[in-house]
């Protein structure tokens, strides 16, 4: 498959007053055309932060890539000049946000906010980029499209205001679409809409999206593939039904662990003890083994790499080391597992 | 919108009704009088006087009739300011110098304090933030008076450039008292845009419009400068208020044959009819002020467009 984008050791640090803030510690992947791959996480686990690197939106007076590389279409992001940077935004990677009460510009017509990146990065006319702009608002299923772009962004519902920004967000048939927690804010039977929304419109034109959430929920129902992390890197990657149904860190046991299901019976649902490390002065070795009910002494010394578990799956626990003792991941895990071929627990049967 | 205006407007005509209540009996309850500096009358030829203008009356007559009289438009005629002179002739008269400083200084201090703040927000702790900062706090700590004898005393004696006062030459009169009357607005217009500014360019939408691929200048100026107008129009009316009581003085340093001289003038020789009408004079202005700045939210925040408008 087709690499659309890689990161590669990516370290970036925030110079604050109280010190160096590591928020990515070296992350690595890649983004295949037309996936959807989740990032999942914690607050303050580097998700955002990430994404935000790639389209270089933080702030540039504090924010610093330390090493590693963004490769897209041959060229390395973090080296680019603003001007360079300004030409692939909106038109090459675009990205939508988690408020879409916020995200609009309340004193500008939706038109005219739809209309701006074409206007920007395609040579059209105002009257063809209208036409376009109304086309994607129908897309994005608004009813009667003429009527609403002259009206403000206070006339709509918050899924209305999504569905603009992700209108916007389409524009230019991106290669990339970044999706920052797109539904976070919005309730669940609108968050449904959005979701279906946007597995409808990637079919249509085959972009590749990246997708940030904490909500497993959403993951399952939207990702090709799932990055978990955790203390500003990546733990585990695979495909969904292998970081779902076959999970090896520790942490991401935690994480399924404490997701409601329909048959969860305990009364008490699980929550991952402690807080995440302070990224001011990260931990030696494993960023969760002060967390882990499963960290070995090995942990607490040297950072696991990645080891494979698939061709399509690896996890950075020592856990998978050949001489690591055998653990008993926590009981609902174990139910998961049992449905996934090729884990130790399969018990026959499909995911 | 019209039946908003409407409903204003007779808001406006309370309150005027009320100012002039209020400014007629508390003029009546300072000590003084018109004619009391005329020492050489005897009494027989004061009590000519004030019966000639209504003065002998009992209060409550003397207040009715100057209602009467306001309502039709008259202001009455200058006791011993003008010498029986109509007060609204008078006020019209003197108009001219005192509308051009006053709108001179307005929008010298917001274009500028607009600017300034901007490229503070912009730069934001660099020099240029700090400067901007500092002018503002001087701006809004020295008194206007201050002001305008520096600005004579360098700008006018020092070096020559303008006339340092009168109003002879000109615009080049209005120069410097326009540029005291500045001061305030500047200073206050540069405090609020930037701090308006700097909170626009954190939020989310001037994120989507970098996100976007808008340059810097773009956000700057179609995305962030509109939203960071909203708070300004607010302090609009204390700006347009500062303008007239800055004026005050300044005509008097300045020595410009406008409304505020006059004012300060007609307080000291009582003159009532004179300060009754300059007080009315003023209040209307400012009235009139407060219901523009209310229309403009609406032109400048489509959130706040007033209801009966389309929507």
């Amino acid at each position: 498959m087709e690499k659309i984008l890689q990161v590669k050791d990516l370290e970036l640090s925030f110079n604050t007053q109280g010190g160096e803030v590591k928020a990515i510690r070296g992350v690595n992947f890649d983004l295949y055309k037309g996936e959807t791959l989740a990032i999942v996480g914690e607050s303050g686990s580097g998700k955002s932060v990430t994404t935000k690197s790639i389209m270089r939106l933080l702030p540039e007076s504090s924010a610093e890539f330390k090493s590693g590389e963004i490769l897209f279409g041959g060229r390395d992001l973090t080296k680019l000049s603003d001007r360079e940077m300004q030409k692939i935004r909106g038109k090459e990677i675009s990205m939508i946000f988690q408020d879409p009460m916020t995200s609009l510009n309340p004193t500008m017509p939706i038109g005219r906010q739809l209309t701006e990146p074409l206007l920007k990065h395609q040579k059209i006319s105002n009257s063809e980029a209208k036409k376009v702009a109304i086309d994607l608002l129908r897309l994005v299923g608004m009813p009667k499209p003429e009527l609403r772009m002259k009206q403000y962004p206070h006339q709509f519902s918050g899924g209305q205001r999504q569905r603009i920004v992700i209108a916007i967000s389409l524009a230019c048939n991106p290669k990339v679409l970044i999706a920052d927690e797109p539904t976070t804010a919005l309730d669940v039977t609108i968050q449904a809409q959005i979701l279906e929304l946007m597995k409808d419109l990637q079919k249509k034109i085959d972009t590749s999206i990246i997708f940030i959430t904490h909500d497993l929920g959403v993951v399952a129902n939207v990702a090709d593939r799932v990055a978990v992390m955790y203390g500003g890197k990546i733990v585990e990657i695979g495909t969904v039904d292998e970081i779902f149904y076959n999970p090896q860190h520790p942490y991401t046991w935690g994480l399924l662990s404490s997701m409601p299901s329909l048959d969860t019976e305990d009364a008490k649902l699980y929550a991952i003890p402690g807080t995440p490390p302070d990224l001011l002065d990260p931990p030696k070795g494993d960023a969760f083994a002060l967390r882990s009910e499963y960290a070995l002494k090995i942990d607490m010394e040297q950072n696991p790499p990645f080891f494979k578990v698939s061709d399509t799956h690896s996890a950075a626990t020592w856990l998978l080391h050949p001489d690591a003792p055998q653990v008993e991941p926590p009981l609902t895990v174990i139910e998961r597992m049992k449905k996934f071929p090729g884990s130790r627990y399969y018990e026959g049967g499909a995911v | 919108m019209a039946k908003y205006i409407g409903k204003r407007l007779i808001y406006m005509v309370i309150t005027l009704a009320l100012i002039a209540t209020f400014t007629f009996f508390l003029m009546k309850v300072l000590p003084g009088s018109p004619v009391a500096s005329a020492d050489k009358l005897s009494p027989e030829q004061r009590a000519v006087v004030e019966a000639r203008y209504g003065l002998n009356e009992p209060l409550p007559v003397q207040y009715f009739n100057y209602m009467f009289g306001l309502v039709q438009g008259d202001l009455g005629i200058s006791i011993n300011q003008f010498k029986g002179a109509n007060v609204t002739d008078v006020i019209l008269s003197r108009m001219g110098p005192s509308a051009q400083i006053g709108f001179q200084g307005m929008l010298l201090g917001t274009v500028l304090g607009i600017l300034l703040g901007m490229i503070a927000a912009l730069r934001q702790n660099t020099w240029v933030d700090y400067t901007s900062t500092f002018v503002a706090i001087v701006g809004i700590s020295i008194p206007s008076f201050v002001f305008a004898s520096l600005l004579q005393y360098w700008f006018g004696l020092k070096w020559g450039l303008f006339p340092v006062a009168l109003w002879k030459d000109g615009f080049m009169s209005s120069v410097l008292p326009s540029i005291a009357l500045a001061m305030f607005p500047l200073a206050t217009a540069a405090r609020f845009i930037r701090t308006e500014m700097i909170e626009v360019l954190g939020s989310d939408y001037i994120t989507l419009a970098k996100a976007k691929g808008a340059s810097g200048s773009e956000i700057a100026f179609k995305h962030a400068f509109r939203n960071a107008l909203i708070p300004l129009i607010t302090v609009l009316g204390p700006m347009a208020v500062s303008i007239l009581t800055g004026s005050l003085v300044v005509e008097q340093i300045f020595a410009i044959p406008g409304i505020g001289e006059q004012f300060v003038k007609s307080i000291m020789v009582s003159d009532f009819s004179i300060i009754m009408g300059t007080t009315i004079f003023f209040s209307v202005f400012l009235i009139v002020i407060i219901l523009l700045v209310d229309i403009l939210y609406g032109v400048i925040d489509p959130r706040i467009r007033l209801s009966g408008g389309k929507s």
